[in-house]
């Protein structure tokens, strides 16, 4: 067993974990963190990602000790107290979520997508940069208007027509 | 995933020497990209990983005119954002930006795809067509050598990738056609075109991981035109084949993507 | 109605919690004590197990207990079943193996539990499990169908000789016969419906918590219908009475039908966890997850369409061969029976129809119901044919389908089914006029110039929802009802609990069930809590699939809501001395019409419960419950329209274009429904262009995780173009038809029907992958 420390959601999380734990167990188990789920086991599915500084980072495929030392943010840690981040608030308005399992790690992709394009961001890139996240309910057309609208970017066309 | 045990290296010096105590039970830690999801799987089973992305020597970027230099620990999003190589090598700078997804970009790092050598992977087919170089803690390796079969690479027991270089050429440029599912290349073809010639680096189709195709090396030196390969073939017999798509559909790709290529550097 | 009521875009109650990270899975759950299972699975696709040595596993750290198939006989669970009963066309019963929640002798499919382990942490249970030595003697495999039904194939179970289920029928032979020899033109295909893996998101996942002090079974369980689940869990495999069993569906994560049935794993932990004496949880990864989890589709269909000189269809011949894995799942003989060949007179008036369907056992994962579940297979073979008949008698698509429309209802098919209400034109020509059909042959000559192939095809679905009424689904084999329940609760404070007897996996009951309640009294949807899921709270239901929460659940809570408003008005008009006929509630009121004589919605509620001053005779309390059981299938229709273009050099295929213009009756919250339909629509994409099941020759899943399955993303998809029109459904008290499979149903053959018209060659299977789209152009070409 090892320690690690690392700040999560702005305070400091220590535990004593299997060098083999991944980042998403430590979070979930022992830290009852249980928003970052697990959807697959190849890296592909997104439902666990999360912030490690600063960074959308798949938490299925990162040690919990190699995460230690570094600050990490959950979906548990994006609203400001009962005040919704504005992606999540984007989320629910656009309806871009039914079962809610992928929502988490669509939300904080979304987040990251937003902090390095900003306003500038279109649908075409909305949906290259989801590559790395499976939703099997919405069909992604209720996502990409959400992420769109939370980014403040000119909405395409096809979709102010609706 | 089977136990394992983490240890955090600091330099170069202390990955390789915590590598040489352990032997070949020993992996050394980049991204993680390719290599937790093995052990996940329960399909490797290292007894000890030595972590290498806090190790300062591996990391930076050195643009000196057209030489290119990027430490091996850097990962896909920093390269794809640098703004130093795409002012001259835009091509590679696009490649790092279509690897996996941001998640991926953000861990994954070129040494550790280069040392695994996945025969998806879409470095090898840049470095082959620039004739890059892979820097190493013990030697510098061409990319024409060093990258030899499936998963196979010129890496000895321990040695680290510590960074590849290479000369940015006239125009470049990259097209990737995916699996639809795994999303890696089922085709990824590098063009790079030099005074000297054209170099053509191609993977994911390859049954021997990537390589260079070289009868499109020679139409493309005598003419830089997508048109100059419609009259070749690309043999079969050395294409990938499974469920996505057989031999023959790759070696078509091969050649369709090609010529995208040759279109998009054209347009640089 | 109020600003939240029928009709009213309400955002969800049910999002704040999933958008925070706050939402409750079943591996989010933990109690005291719990440990964790891993199963031991078979790695051969046939063989018979020769011995299991136990002492490696047992002796790994941490091991609880390991146990195996013949401790779980020796305490007498049940083998599975399958809940609805098909009978061969020759009379004799449906032909079927033993299922074994573990197996003990053979195993017949890769993944097929076995053993399971328990221990204290997940990866101690995974190391133990990977220990356990089992010696198997290999036996052939079988894999496809077609193949299984061969002289000399590989026998699976000896209940069922030649590995065939049932050799089953519906329609008149003779009559169809009949009408073929009168045509002018019969157009044959074969098709081919590719097998799926349903994927939720969220995988199986099972907490089995025996208390010994209370000689008491709770199962947390990621279930469709938690009810049926205990149901059948006490009442066939033997694990507890009903009495001393709760089972509880928390939030879950996705269902699509693939978590209908009871599982192997849940029953299971609920037994390890009495045999372990500690609380046992069981969580799927996803590779075991395509390997267990039941499977969807998997048809080969010749089919034969006959019709006249004027292109009046005649008659549909249809023989169908079923693949339904190595078992048959809890509803898997239902699917390509009842649920398929009754639909196969899709919008069209069909004079005769005969199909033969005959299922069969193979060596893969047991198959049954799939977001639509037999009616994609339908559809997919009478639009399919549609399509290419007309193509053979050079007439437009639409026109040959306008010929042919049923347009006079009630219509009785030559397939069971009584269409109650439609207007098949007027989505027809919704969807035309939304896909812009006139300005198609001017975006495909510009496409042309890009040197892309743009192609469109239509596709007109019909399907039956609600799965009810009960005495229906009972006299063609069903072994449940399949009504729904509902209880109304007022508190004192005039505040709602509704409990429902559906279960939402994504559907927003919550918010949609609230807006009844806005509707009838005026009360906003926050007054109103909906409970489901959970068998101690809610006396008794049959879950949600088949489109059915809405038709039948809804109609549920109408009823109880009925009562409710009955007796708030006996109190009203008691208390305010007037006429129970001229009470009106309204805006969290209860007036006397015409009057300014009212009570708040509040006061009457709580005079209900101080009891003060009730009317002589009546009981206090205002808490209502209703059963509902329609009275006909509900029969959803609309016409989609796809549009694509296709890269010649790489057989590449998008999507440009998705028209969807549905008839689903009443819409209550057109936002969910909308949502429904992306979402049908892009399991439909996938089915029809990404998403290929392969097993090689010994029976090893090849698409076992996504690195091989293509799952739809973002980039595979368009922005969808929806729009409904509403032909009111005379079956239930809203009108409601049901909207959740729609999508998924409609969808693949208007894809395919789009690619093999730009590419100018018929013959494509799904999925439609580049390199199958590469093919057929090159061999037209």
């Amino acid at each position: 067993m090892t320690d690690v420390s690392m700040t999560v959601n702005g305070r400091e999380m220590k535990g004593s974990v299997e060098d083999r734990t991944l980042l998403v167990q430590f979070l979930r188990d022992n830290l009852g963190l249980t928003g970052t789920h697990v959807g697959c086991d190849t890296s592909q599915c997104g439902a666990c990602v999360v912030h490690v500084d600063g960074k959308a980072v798949k938490s299925c495929t990162m040690l919990a000790v190699q995460a230690s030392g570094a600050s990490v943010t959950t979906i548990e840690g994006i609203a400001n107290g009962v005040e919704l981040h504005p992606v999540q608030a984007a989320f629910r308005e656009h309806h871009g979520l039914q079962c809610g399992f992928c929502t988490p790690g669509m939300i904080m992709t979304a987040v990251d997508m937003i902090n390095r394009h900003g306003s500038s961001l279109d649908e075409k890139t909305v949906r290259e940069e989801l590559d790395g996240n499976i939703c099997r309910c919405t069909g992604y057309h209720n996502i990409v208007k959400a992420i769109l609208s939370a980014a403040g970017a000119a909405q395409t066309p096809a979709m102010a027509a609706e | 995933m089977y136990e394992t045990s983490y240890t955090r290296a600091t330099s170069i010096e202390e990955a390789a020497r915590l590598a040489a105590e352990k032997g070949e039970e020993a992996k050394y830690l980049s991204g993680g990209m390719t290599l937790l999801p093995t052990m996940k799987q329960r399909l490797a089973a290292p007894e000890m990983l030595i972590d290498l992305r806090h190790v300062g020597e591996l990391k930076g970027i050195t643009v000196d005119g057209r030489a290119i230099r990027i430490g091996g620990g850097m990962t896909h999003a920093e390269i794809a954002q640098s703004d130093a190589i795409k002012a001259v090598c835009p091509g590679f700078t696009s490649l790092a930006g279509l690897i996996g997804d941001p998640a991926v970009r953000h861990m994954g790092t070129i040494g550790g795809s280069v040392a695994n050598f996945d025969p998806a992977a879409d470095y090898p087919a840049a470095l082959l067509a620039l004739g890059g170089t892979i820097h190493t803690d013990k030697r510098e390796i061409a990319a024409d050598d060093f990258f030899q079969g499936l998963f196979e690479t010129a890496l000895e027991e321990g040695e680290i990738v510590t960074a590849v270089s290479f000369e940015a050429p006239d125009a470049c440029a990259y097209e990737k056609f995916r699996n639809p599912a795994s999303r890696y290349a089922m085709c990824g073809v590098f063009v790079a075109k030099r005074a000297g010639g054209v170099k053509v680096g191609v993977t994911g189709a390859g049954s021997d991981g990537a390589f260079r195709w070289s009868e499109g090396e020679q139409a493309l030196s005598g003419n830089f035109a997508p048109e100059a390969v419609d009259g070749l073939t690309v043999p079969e017999g050395n294409m990938l084949s499974d469920i996505h798509g057989s031999s023959a559909y790759r070696a078509n790709l091969v050649k369709v993507v090609t010529k995208r290529a040759v279109k998009k550097a054209q347009g640089h | 109605m109020g600003v939240e009521g029928i009709g009213a875009k309400v955002l969800r109650k049910e999002d704040r919690r999933f958008i925070t990270g706050r939402g409750r899975y079943v591996d989010d759950m933990s109690v005291p004590g719990m440990k964790y299972a891993a199963f031991v699975r078979s790695p051969h696709a046939h063989a018979r197990i020769t011995g299991i040595d136990k002492s490696a596993a047992e002796a790994m750290p941490g091991v609880i207990g390991v146990l195996d198939g013949k401790q779980l006989q020796g305490d007498g669970i049940g083998n599975l079943i399958c809940g609805w009963a098909v009978s061969s066309k020759d009379g004799t019963p449906m032909k079927m193996g033993a299922y074994p929640a573990l197996a003990s002798e053979v195993v017949r499919y890769v993944g097929q539990p076995l053993a399971v382990v328990v221990a204290e942490t997940r990866a101690q249970a995974r190391d133990a499990a990977d220990a356990l030595a089992v010696e198997y003697e290999e036996l052939p495999v079988v894999t496809k169908a077609v193949d299984a039904l061969k002289d000399g194939a590989p026998q699976l179970h000896p209940e069922a000789p030649g590995n065939l289920i049932f050799d089953w029928e519906l329609g008149d032979r003779s009559a169809t016969d009949a009408a073929f020899a009168k045509a002018a033109h019969v157009t044959k295909i074969h098709i081919h419906n590719n097998r799926l893996v349903p994927n939720p998101m969220e995988p199986r996942a099972a907490l089995g918590h025996y208390d010994m002090a209370e000689d008491h079974y709770t199962c947390w369980t990621t279930s469709q219908n938690p009810h049926v689940a205990r149901l059948v869990m006490s009442a066939f495999y033997n694990v507890a009475p009903e009495h001393k069993l709760r089972v509880i569906a928390p939030d879950v994560g996705g269902g699509f039908g693939s978590k209908i049935y009871i599982y192997p794993e849940e029953i299971v932990c609920l037994w390890a966890s009495k045999r372990t004496g500690v609380p046992v949880k069981w969580t799927s990864d996803r590779t075991e997850a395509f390997l267990t989890d039941a499977h969807g589709r998997d048809h080969e269909t010749e089919v034969e369409l006959a019709l006249d000189a004027d292109n009046k269809i005649l008659g549909l011949k249809v023989e169908t061969t079923a693949n339904l894995g190595a078992y048959m799942s809890l509803f898997s003989s239902s699917v390509p029976t009842y649920l398929y060949a009754t639909l196969l007179s899709g919008q069209y008036d069909i004079p005769a129809i005969h199909a033969n369907v005959k299922a069969v056992y193979t060596n893969t994962v047991p198959v049954d119901a799939y977001r639509g579940a037999g009616r994609p297979e339908a559809t997919f073979v009478v639009e399919r044919t549609m399509e290419t008949a007309a193509r053979e008698l050079g007439i437009s698509p639409a026109e040959l389908r306008r010929k042919n429309f049923i347009r006079s209802f009630p219509h009785q098919t030559p397939v069971i089914m009584a269409y109650d209400a439609g207007d098949f034109e007027a989505c027809l020509n919704a969807g035309m006029e939304a896909a812009d059909v006139a300005g198609f042959e001017g975006r495909r000559a510009e496409a042309k110039s890009r040197g892309k192939l743009r192609g469109l095809g239509m596709s007109c679905y019909i399907e039956a929802c609600g799965i009810a009424p009960s005495k229906a689904v009972g006299s063609l084999g069903a072994g449940v009802g399949l009504w729904e329940s509902a209880e109304v609760r007022v508190n004192p404070v005039g505040t709602i609990e509704i409990l429902t007897g559906s279960h939402s996996h994504g559907q927003g009951h919550e918010t949609t069930f609230s807006q009844l309640v806005a509707e009838r009294f005026g009360l906003p949807v926050d007054n109103v809590q909906v409970i489901h899921g959970d068998t101690d709270k809610v006396q008794f239901g049959m879950g949600t699939y088949g489109s059915r929460s809405g038709a039948v659940g809804m109609s549920a809570i109408v009823k109880a809501l009925d009562k409710v408003e009955a007796k708030a008005k006996k109190i009203a008009a008691h208390v305010l001395e007037a006429d129970e006929g001229d009470i009106v509630i309204e805006n969290g009121e209860v007036k006397v019409a015409g009057t300014d004589k009212k009570l708040g919605w509040h006061e009457v509620c709580l005079g209900a419960y101080t009891a003060h001053n009730l009317p002589d005779g009546m009981e206090p309390g205002l808490k209502e419950g209703a059963f509902y059981d329609p009275t006909n299938f509900t029969f959803p229709a609309g016409c989609y329209i796809c549009e694509v273009e296709v890269d010649p050099e790489t057989g590449t295929t998008e999507v440009v274009q998705f028209v969807a213009a549905d008839d689903f009756g009443r819409v209550i919250n057109p936002m969910i429904v909308e949502g429904q339909v992306h979402g049908g629509i892009a399991q439909g994409i996938g089915q029809a262009l990404l998403e290929g099941t392969h097993y090689d020759d010994s029976g090893q899943l090849i698409t076992a995780s996504y690195m091989d399955y293509a799952m739809p993303r973002a980039w595979d998809l368009p922005m969808f173009k929806v729009s409904t029109t509403e032909t009111l459904c005379p079956g239930n008290p809203l009108g409601m038809k049901g909207c959740g499979e729609a999508g998924a149903i409609g969808s693949p053959p208007a894809v395919i029907n789009a690619i093999t018209d730009a590419i100018g060659n018929n013959d494509l299977t799904m999925p439609a992958t580049p390199e199958k789209v590469w093919k057929a152009l090159n061999a037209v070409e």
